[in-house]
């Protein structure tokens, strides 16, 4: 008897044991402790890596800190900022001229770093803006945005801006189908007549500036997603394409008719042999091409008047299609180039094609007929292999240094983790939520730093504290350094992050300049010092070269300005000193302030309406005798006498 | 020759390292500047630590009223010729060997290194007190009178929210090696005479 009680209360203990230790695990509490010490980055130090997330319909490229994940700066790229006068200023706002003229937003949404052989080098990020086609370049020794150029025959820049294993191009693939040229005709029309425009703009190697060197003019399907050969591969870009249907209404069910789509494999370095031969056609085109030069600080617009274009059809070799189910999204090649990964979204498998198997496939002509004269290739004989029921709606795949690939799944909110070569799927994690896109630093290139993986989420819902209907959008941190994925942290983002693109901070941070030098500076209204100041007028247009230092304008005082005239400021901040920037503002001034660094030139352009005296001061906290940094400016009536005159302190 | 010249000879030249190295650093450090400002003195200039330093020190003092230091001073236009002078002198002194001679180098560069030093602190005394009047910011110590922004001759200080450290840079200790050194060559020069080093 005692024997069967002792027993019974063992095994009752026992139990209760292991459901209370069950229940401690689940909890966590020692691991949640070590993540925390992951994302930690205690003050003063730095973060590891740069990430530079696209903002997508803000306009503009956030630059992150990983594994903190705390926001650095919002780049204006292809959005008005008034915040920095982007947009506004006389010197930044052609950076926003188009041919449809002044555009003082776009939807910006995948940056690319630079690399060199394969490996990112930290020199420039290229970013897409994707309702005015154009490329946007950010020199990474100022995070500023030095170059757009806008692409002809195209709608929709999304299959962009990818750059190839050393820099040789960025790419630019139109989204939408489109007449070209443009012209008046039925929407109904489309099929067969519409066409879709893959660019290809060579970067110069030393200045980074765009060129588009050829246009390949290809069928009108939707070009999506673009990733670049490497290593092995390097010479082709892959292009993903859903509605080769060609449906031109109710996409949603006419563009997802068909069991298969493509993969345009186009061999660039062919392209460039029929370039020099001369196999192309020369088409008018009207596009701006806008730069920005350090030493003037202003931005200049030059309008290109033709466009290069190849027809693949009479280009035998150019491109060719890999059957790809089910309107593919993302299109990745894994580090080795070997790997071209088809995350058809509306698919339940992953397919992931071969680059051998597709030379072979070339090779030996084994077609499965062609379209629009481009040959499409037997989808049996270019598969490498499928990863199979991974999860629902496959979008976008990253790689480590491990050779694993990573998939995002949009429907089941999820990451997966599967091996390249066997095709297993190895971990999976659930992101918050509907994950879009992730990015492991270095996962588009040959080189990856398999340490961090990056989801980049659609929804929120209840992951932060909420904001009224309109939430941010989220990004999870992911370790990625072990056999299973851990989540470290969670974080809010700018805008929409479309993509990202990361690096170790190594590459740009000692190159990062702090000021800009003053006797470099060749703006043509610069004032050097406080002697050069003046004030001239042209007609009814009153130039003020003014400066600032810690803690007053010179000139302070200003007469002789007129109702009806146009006051430009050319102020000129004199400091070489580290982060002490200086800002401008005039009251009634119909723009914004200006947010001037060491060294720069920056104008903005007042008309007073209203006669009388009006105060200007400087908008960044600069000295402990900030407050005092202002200055008057006296507006006289139309026609008065008023000599124009400018003093500090009475001289 | 003699080692005694050959030291003296070296204690001679060690000084001319002052027309291509700094004498002396003065060096600004706060909070929020990580990486602090800092001017060089050489014999015949002041000059950026790191480039745009002097402008952003003189930036810093214009508001407690101090003047702007200056690029160029008349001891800049006597210092090389001072120097020059004990460097062609040491070298006749050397080769002429006479220790008695090396003696006096030596007290002559203690001399003019003590005539220099007093002068440097005239003008630091000057700077740190010769205010502006009209400046804007004017703090009382406790005892009500104003505070004055003398930096130190040597060592390092409190000026409000600076560090101010104020030491020899390479060229001043190569000047005082070289001194040493001519000590030396007198001491050498006793024991060639055939004196015994001296019972320590």
């Amino acid at each position: 008897m005692k024997k069967t009680i002792f027993s019974i209360t063992a095994i009752a203990a026992l139990a209760i044991g292991m459901i209370g230790c069950g229940a401690k695990k689940d909890g966590g509490g020692a691991m949640s402790g070590s993540n925390a010490e992951k994302v930690y980055v205690a003050p003063g130090e730095h973060d590891e890596f740069y990430a530079f997330i696209s903002g997508g319909f803000s306009g503009q490229l956030a630059v992150y800190g990983l594994p903190s994940g705390r926001l650095f700066k919002v780049i204006p790229v292809f959005s008005q900022d008034p915040e920095k006068a982007y947009g506004y200023s006389e010197e930044t706002k052609p950076l926003l001229e188009t041919s449809y003229g002044f555009i003082p937003w776009d939807d910006a949404h995948h940056p690319d770093l630079s690399q060199t052989k394969g490996v990112i080098d930290g020199r420039w990020c290229f970013i897409n803006g994707n309702n005015t086609p154009r490329i946007a370049r950010i020199d990474l020794k100022t995070f500023e945005t030095v170059e757009t150029i806008e692409i002809p025959n195209s709608a929709g820049n999304h299959s962009s801006s990818y750059v190839t294993d050393n820099t040789e191009y960025v790419v630019a693939g139109t989204r939408f189908a489109v007449p070209v040229p443009q012209r008046d005709m039925p929407i109904s029309e489309y099929k067969g007549n519409f066409k879709g425009a893959l660019s290809f703009l060579a970067v110069d190697p030393t200045s980074g500036e765009m060129d588009i060197a050829f246009q390949i003019m290809m069928p009108g399907f939707d070009y999506d997603k673009a990733h670049p050969g490497r290593g092995k591969s390097h010479g082709w870009f892959f292009f993903t394409t859903y509605n080769t249907e060609e449906a031109n209404s109710l996409m949603e069910v006419n563009s997802s008719q068909n069991d298969k789509d493509f993969i345009a494999a186009v061999n660039w370095k062919k392209a460039e042999e029929y370039m020099a031969a001369g196999k192309f056609k020369t088409m008018p085109a009207n596009y701006a091409h806008n730069i920005y030069s350090d030493r003037t600080h202003s931005a200049t617009t030059t309008w290109k008047k033709e466009v290069k274009v190849l027809n693949p059809a009479e280009c035998p070799g150019l491109v060719y299609f890999l059957p790809t189910p089910k309107s593919p999204h993302g299109c990745d090649v894994d580090p080795s180039g070997e790997y071209i990964v088809g995350s058809g979204k509306l698919s339940a498998n992953v397919t992931v094609h071969s680059f051998t198997k597709m030379l072979d496939a070339i090779k030996n002509e084994k077609y499965d007929g062609e379209a629009y004269g481009i040959p499409i290739l037997k989808f049996e004989d270019v598969l490498g292999g499928t990863v199979v029921q991974p999860g629902l709606g496959p979008l976008h795949t990253e790689f480590d240094d491990k050779g694993n690939a990573y998939t995002t799944f949009f429907i089941s909110s999820e990451v997966v983790k599967w091996k390249l070569g066997t095709w297993e799927v190895l971990d999976r994690k659930p992101t918050y939520y509907s994950v879009g896109h992730l990015m492991i630093p270095g996962g588009n290139s040959q080189k990856p730093w398999g340490k961090y993986l990056l989801a980049m989420n659609k929804i929120t819902k209840d992951r932060y504290l909420p904001t009224g209907p309109e939430l941010c959008q989220s990004a999870q941190l992911y370790d990625i350094s072990g056999d299973k994925m851990e989540l470290l942290s969670d974080f809010p983002t700018i805008g929409e992050p479309h993509y990202a693109a990361a690096c170790p901070a190594d590459l740009i941070k000692p190159n990062s300049q702090k000021i800009y030098k003053l006797e470099k500076n060749e703006h043509p209204w610069v004032a050097k010092s406080e002697k050069e100041t003046k004030v001239t007028r042209k007609g009814n247009e009153v130039h003020v070269q003014m400066t600032m230092i810690r803690s007053h304008f010179s000139p302070d005082n200003i007469e002789g300005v007129k109702v009806g005239d146009k006051v430009y400021f050319h102020v000129t901040n004199l400091e070489q000193d580290f982060d002490v920037p200086h800002g401008f503002a005039m009251i009634g001034a119909n723009t914004s302030e200006l947010l001037i660094m060491p060294g720069q030139t920056e104008t903005i352009v007042w008309e007073p309406k209203r006669v009388g005296v009006w105060p200007m001061y400087c908008t960044d906290f600069c000295s402990a005798l900030h407050q005092e940094m202002q200055g008057y400016v006296r507006v006289s009536p139309v026609g008065s006498s008023t000599q124009l005159s400018w003093s500090l302190d009475g001289e | 020759m003699k080692a005694s010249k050959i030291l003296m000879i070296i204690a001679a030249l060690l000084p001319a390292s002052l027309f291509f190295l700094p004498m002396w650093t003065i060096e600004l450090s706060a909070p929020q500047y990580p990486e602090p400002l800092g001017m060089e003195i050489w014999i015949n200039k002041i000059a950026d630590m790191k480039t745009g330093d002097l402008q952003n020190i003189n930036l810093m003092n214009h508001y407690v009223g101090m003047k702007e230091i200056p690029t160029h001073i008349p001891e800049f236009d006597v210092f090389p010729w001072v120097v020059g002078g004990m460097v062609i002198l040491g070298l006749i002194f050397g080769f002429i060997g006479n220790r008695f001679l090396f003696l006096l180098w030596f007290w002559l560069s203690a001399i003019f290194g003590t005539i220099g030093m007093y002068d440097f602190y005239q003008w630091q005394y000057d700077y740190g007190h010769s205010l502006d009047p009209k400046a804007a910011i004017k703090f009382m110590d406790s005892a009500g009178e104003l505070i004055t922004y003398q930096p130190p001759l040597i060592g390092k200080q409190m000026i409000l929210n600076f560090e101010a450290s104020s030491w020899p840079a390479i060229g001043a200790y190569l000047l005082f090696l070289g001194m040493a050194l001519s000590i030396i060559a007198y001491w050498v020069g006793r024991y060639e005479a055939g004196h015994k080093f001296p019972p320590l």
